[in-house]
Order: structure tokens, then sequence, then C-alpha cells
């Protein structure tokens, strides 16, 4: 038993850290995060290059084929740099759903380009409600066209093509389609665009009824997980660092126990839900029978730990926390999007509660 | 990364699991609730059977007896000793701190001398750390040993010393040079609890028994040949005892939380709120799902903390959070244990209307422990306050 990363692993982790560090370095994702999709087609190309848009899927489609403990490193490095843009959205979420639920031939047509990082893709999942409970979707085909508004859609004013989770299957719609309609939403993740889709009499091509879906969404649950703990780690960081040189009262803040204890807790929730995501993409990679339990215990403790974090970050920086230019509110705000995407802190809980408690009927919810 | 048991440690598990299905004690649960004044030559008896077995000192390298188990090798065998809900062994200090601590710093002579009898549970080993005035300071320490000819005369005190009441040995850290810094100042010594001059006294804890004993050393004489290590090195001599505390309590703790929150859960279903099952309560279910997965949690951790201590060859200071994670988890739990029990969690051992004899009552109080023993919470997180985060010292 061996919970420690292997050689390539180490190296797929360092590597992808220096290439975010070299190419999404803040100045830059902070340029990008004041554009209208945060989107860079020469930053997209670069990623391609580095294989990591088709890091999970299989060689045949032109994936690399790696497993979901090595998608956990990529997102927590992304997470770390903060990488702006339809990433999450085209390979680990859109790219997710394809790998799990599309035939071979809807592979070929949708998936395959994303690995070849042709376009740009993204779920839309949420509606009115904004309940991730998948039972709670009204939205309905009728004679292969959609009508009515989905909400909370990552990255859809840069997509090429939408994936749309509906109550009778699963659809992709181009985003050129007739009676399509994108409209932005202003989130607080201002590196993380959200959008307002409506279809109405949008045609739709159906690829797959729902089923699998659930086993795709915890792959991108976990990779934002993922993602929290790479932000987390960056915030501690800046913090550590600021503590050191700060001074007040002739010493480093960091000498003192009110604010040291603070890193101190700070580094316990950060390492903690690492150990979570790890063992998380482990149960997912190895089709473990506890890996939807391993999926919430991650998400969960990582949003609550993420939204801990930024707030001992913050404190800790006094005033200077509180300004524009320093990037740890950057990080908070991402933190809360990705608190209440694919189930918050609550909804994780409820669900491991299910599993846990009632082992009678077993069933879990599915994000 | 690959959490699957190795060829090694699948034929580890196997034999040790055919092992304690031959040996395990049946009649375990007549003694289980006795006081361990009474258990104690049981729990020596089931010692001396395991390492009949080979198995009391696993870890050990095996010229001392043991099987030079790796770490995850000896987190199985916590594991499997806590699923077939095996009796402690009457000697945990000796196997678990000391023995591991002379066998790295003691002469041969120490080695021929005292490590057999740690093994057979002959004789028990006791701690001398802790006094009045140095608690979180330990290298404060006044307990003083002067020289004279060939013996050193040692005079001061003692507190939260486990089996200091049984203990025919004691690890003692005293004070061999008063001008020296603090931490350079000190050496362990070996002390034959019978040594003239020893008194043990009990001391009585909050849940109202006596776990811990005080010590009062009045003019013992100790020959220098028990010197542990170096004289005035006694500091490094004490780290290292307190590190293999903190590696070697938490592989086992998992399945030990594990069986306490299924019985709550179990509790929980029988117990009514608001005119429903506590079970099915949404307030109860969010904490009970926290909890579980905290539980899970501090595996992971242990488990990451195992693969890189192995990697590094020695436990760094990154095992505190495991100490702060699970001390601070378990108080975290008894308080939820509470809720769901209501006025019936009070109840104590006794009480005929008790819920599991008292266990929960116990719980809630032993466990206000927990964040204090084995080095203090506030001390867990200037360890990693410092020496992981590398901010600079605040004491």
């Amino acid at each position: 038993m061996q919970f420690g990363l292997s050689e390539s692993q180490e190296f797929l982790k360092d590597s992808a850290r220096k290439f975010f560090a070299g190419e999404c370095p803040s100045a830059e994702m902070r340029r990008l995060m004041e554009t209208d999709t945060a989107y860079d087609a020469s930053l997209w190309s670069k990623l391609t290059d580095q294989g990591y848009t088709g890091i999970i899927f299989p060689e045949e489609y032109g994936g690399v084929g790696l497993g979901k403990v090595e998608l956990m490193l990529l997102m927590e490095e992304a997470g770390r740099a903060l990488l702006p843009g339809p990433f999450f959205s085209t390979v680990v979420l859109a790219g997710s759903v394809l790998d799990a639920v599309a035939t071979p031939a809807h592979k070929t047509k949708y998936l395959a380009p994303i690995c070849r990082g042709e376009v740009r893709a993204t779920v839309a999942i949420l509606e009115a409600s904004a309940n991730w409970n998948l039972r709670d979707i009204q939205l309905r085909a009728t004679h292969g066209k959609l009508t009515g508004k989905k909400f909370f859609v990552s990255d859809a004013g840069i997509a090429d093509f939408l994936i749309v989770v509906a109550r009778d299957g699963v659809f992709v719609v181009n985003s050129k389609a007739r009676g399509l309609k994108i409209s932005p939403m202003s989130g607080m993740d201002l590196t993380r665009k959200l959008f307002v889709v409506e279809f109405s009499n949008t045609p739709a091509e159906q690829i797959s009824t729902s089923s699998g879906l659930a086993h795709a969404f915890d792959i991108a649950t976990a990779a934002l997980a993922a993602e929290l703990v790479g932000g987390m780690q960056r915030t501690l960081d800046i913090t550590v660092e600021y503590a050191k040189t700060r001074k007040q009262f002739g010493k480093p803040i960091g000498m003192f126990q009110a604010v040291q204890h603070q890193c101190a807790d700070m580094y316990l929730e950060t390492e903690s839900s690492r150990s979570a995501v790890y063992y998380a993409g482990w149960a997912l990679e190895e089709n473990s029978p506890d890996a939807a339990t391993a999926v919430s215990i991650a998400k969960m403790y990582a949003s609550d730990a993420a939204r801990t974090v930024g707030n001992r970050g913050i404190q800790i920086h006094g005033g200077m926390g509180f300004t524009w230019e320093n990037d740890v509110h950057l990080y908070y705000r991402r933190a809360k999007a990705s608190e209440t995407a694919f189930g918050d802190a609550t909804f994780h809980r409820e669900r491991i509660a299910s599993i846990v408690i009632d082992p009678a009927t077993g069933s879990a919810t599915s994000a | 990364m690959d959490l699957n048991l190795t060829a090694e440690e699948s034929a580890f598990r196997d034999e040790l699991r055919e092992w304690l299905a031959s040996n395990i004690p049946k009649d375990w649960d007549e003694w289980r609730e006795k006081p361990i004044e009474e258990s104690f030559p049981y729990l020596r008896a089931w010692q001396r059977k395991l390492q009949e077995g080979r198995w009391a000192a696993a870890s050990w390298p095996k010229e001392y007896g043991g099987r030079s188990a790796t770490l995850m090798q000896q987190a199985i065998f916590w594991e499997e000793m806590a699923r077939v809900e095996a009796p402690p062994m009457a000697n945990s200090l000796g196997l678990g701190l000391i023995g591991p601590t002379i066998i790295a710093y003691g002469t041969e002579a120490q080695k021929k001398r005292y490590i057999p009898k740690i093994l057979s549970a002959e004789e028990i080993w006791c701690q001398g750390f802790s006094e009045p005035n140095a608690g979180s300071d330990l290298a404060g320490l006044q307990t003083e040993a002067r020289l004279d000819g060939d013996h050193y005369i040692v005079n001061g005190q003692k507190v939260w010393t486990s089996y200091g009441w049984v203990g025919d040995w004691c690890e003692l850290v005293v004070r061999t040079d008063a001008t020296a810094a603090k931490h350079k100042g000190l050496t362990v010594l070996l002390v034959d609890m019978k040594s003239p001059g020893v008194e043990v006294r009990p001391l009585r804890q909050m849940t109202g028994e006596s776990e811990f004993n005080e010590l009062f050393f009045r003019d013992v004489r100790v020959p220098v040949e028990n010197i542990l290590g170096k004289v005035n090195d006694g500091w490094n001599v004490a780290i290292s005892t307190l590190m293999y505390e903190r590696g070697s309590y938490g592989a086992r703790l998992h399945l030990i939380f594990k069986r306490y929150i299924t019985r709550l859960i179990e509790l929980s279903r029988t117990i009514q709120r608001n005119g429903r099952p506590a079970s099915e309560d949404p307030v109860i279910r969010q904490k009970l799902a926290q909890c579980s997965a905290e539980i899970e949690i501090m595996r992971f951790n242990q488990m990451r903390a195992f693969s890189r201590i192995t990697a590094a060859g020695v436990p760094g200071p990154e095992g505190s959070i495991q100490k702060i994670f699970w001390s601070e988890l378990n108080q975290r739990f008894q308080q939820i244990a509470q809720e769901i029990l209501g006025p019936y969690g009070q109840l104590m051992a006794g009480d005929s209307h008790a819920i599991d004899k008292g266990l929960w009552s116990y719980g809630y109080l032993r466990t206000r422990g927990n964040t204090i023993e084995a080095g203090t919470s506030e001390v867990q997180r200037n360890i990693i306050g410092h020496f992981v985060l590398g901010l600079p010292r605040s004491y």
C-alpha cells in the first residue's frame, strides 16, 4: 500500500506547476479575468500541446489515457494558478460526460476535437431551481427540439457546443443553433464565467439517455475539489510569506501565536483536503465501491476548508487582505463559486448520510 | 499511488489473521469491564501469548524479537487487532515507546538486560517526563540528578505517569547540568521503581479514575550504567520517544472511532426526535455525516503520512496534524453523541438507565483530555508553525 505519488505522478504535478507558473502567472490571470470569456487562444493551444486537453481520455480519441489521480494533480495545479477560462468546463466536465455516456460515433464527433484542443464546450445542468439533484431537472426535448432555460452554465459564452442534461436524455446543441440565446450572469468568480442559456425550439442531437452521468459528475466534482486544494495551498503560501515579512510591534506578525496558529490550521485544512481528494481520485480510478462516498467526502471537506482557509488568509493579511490588488480575494471568490457548484458541503453531507446511515436503501442521490 | 496491499502486506495480514483466529482469548468480555488492577495479570498473559507468536512488537527489528514490520504492516497489525476486538497489551509503553528508544540509544548490555522482559511483560515500563512545572515546556524540567561516585542521586517529582502504579522500570528524564542551556543539561535514566526513595501516588483525574500517577523521588540512587544514550543528550533521547508516541498511536484509532460511530448511528435509529428516529432528523444526519467523513479523512491523512515517513525514513513534524485532527475530532464526536442521547447522555456507569453502561458520559469527559495529553493542541500548532511552515518561533 502506497499513498504517496509515484515518480511519474510527481513529474506530472511538477511540470504542471511550472507550466502554469510560466504561462499563466498572476498578471495574465488578472488580464484574462477582465475579459468577457476569460479565454485565450494561445494559452489553449499550449494546454493542448501539454496533452492536458486529453489527459484522461482514451488514446483512440486522441487522449493521453492517464488516470483520475493524475487528473486530480493537474487540477490541483490549475487551481493553484487560478487558471481562467473554459478548461474545467470543456475537458473535465464536457469531456467526462461524453466519455461516460456517448456512443463511439459521438465520441469521435465531439470528444476527439476536445482532446485535439479544437473546440470549447460545457454542460448545462441547473435550471431556475438551482438544485443539484438531477431528479429535479424539468427541461424536455420535443421532436428533437429544446425549449426552456438553463442557469449557471459555466463558460457557455466561449463554447462551440453545449451538452444539455434534460429529463429525457443528454443532448448536444451547437452554439450557432437557431433559437439559442446565451447571456452572461455576473458571478463572484471572475475567472470562470457563468451564463444563462435559453432555448426556444432549438435543434438538439440526443447522444444518450442520462445513465452514466452520475459517474461523470463525480469526476467533475472531485476535480473541483482538487482545484480548491491548489487554491488553498496558494492562499497558505501567500499568507505565510506575508506573516514572515509584515512587521508590527517590531516583530514579524507570524511570531504571534494568534497568527501562527491560524496558519497551522490552514495547513491542516489544506493537507486534509488533499488527502481526501487524492483518495477520491484513486477510488474513481479503481471503481472502488466507496467511490461516490469518497467524492462526497472530498467535496464536502474541501468546500468548507477552502472558505475557512480564505477567511484566515484574508484576516492574517489585515487591511492588505481587503484590497483588490492582493490575490487572496480572487481565490476566495473561486472558493465560493466552487463550493456551490456540484453540491455544497450540506448537499454532500446528506449524500454521505444516505450511504452511512441508511444502508438498507443505500441508493445515493447523485449530484 | 496504489492503495492495494502488496504481496508481502497480504501475506503479513493473512498470517496474523490465522494466528488470531486460533489464539484470540474467548473470555475477554468477562474481563473488559473490570478495574485494570484486576485484569492486569490477564493482559500480561495475553501479551506473553502474542510474543510466543512473535507479534507483540512486530515493528521491532528481527534480532530484538520483532518482525521488522514496515509502517504499513504495523497499520495492518492494529487494524486486525481492532477488528477482532483484541485485549490491549499490558506493557504498551514498553512496547510502543520505550523499547524502541532503548533499541535506538541503548548499549548492548542494556538491550540484553531490558528488551526480553519488555517483550514478555515480565517488567512493565512507565515514563517520567512531565512535571508540575514542566508540561508543554518539557525542557524546563527540574528533577535533578547529582553524580555521587558511580551513582546518580535523583530528587524531584513527575506527574501524569501512565502505568506508574504497576511500573517496574521508568524512563526518567532528569537534569544533570543546571548550568547548561535548558535543552542541553538533560539526561535519560532507566530507574528501578523498587529503589528506595521512589513513591507512587494515584492522580485522580476529572473522570474520577486514576489512570495516571504522581511519582516522587527522594535521594533515589541510580547506577551510572543506567544512563540511556549520552550524559546531557537526554533531550534527543526523549524527543525520539515522543516521535514514536505520535507515530504509533494514530494507526489504531481509525477502527476504534469507526466502531463508536457505527454504534452511535445504531442508537440514533432507536432514539426519537420530534416524532421520528434521530437518524431521520436532518440536523443530526448532517452532524453524523460530517463526523464519519472526518474519520475517513483521518485514515487518509494517516496513510499519506506513513508513505511519507517510509520515503523519508523518519517521522517529521507534519505528524502534528494527526494529533490535532484526531483529538479535536474525538471531542466533536462525543458532543454529537451527547446531542443524540439527550438527558441520558449524562448518566454514568452504574446507573440502571445509562446507555451502553455509561460509555458515552465517560467518553465525553475522557476525550476532554485528548487535546492536552501527548502534546497540547497549542504545542502541536507551534510545531507546525515553526518547523513545517518556517514561521519564527513564538516562544
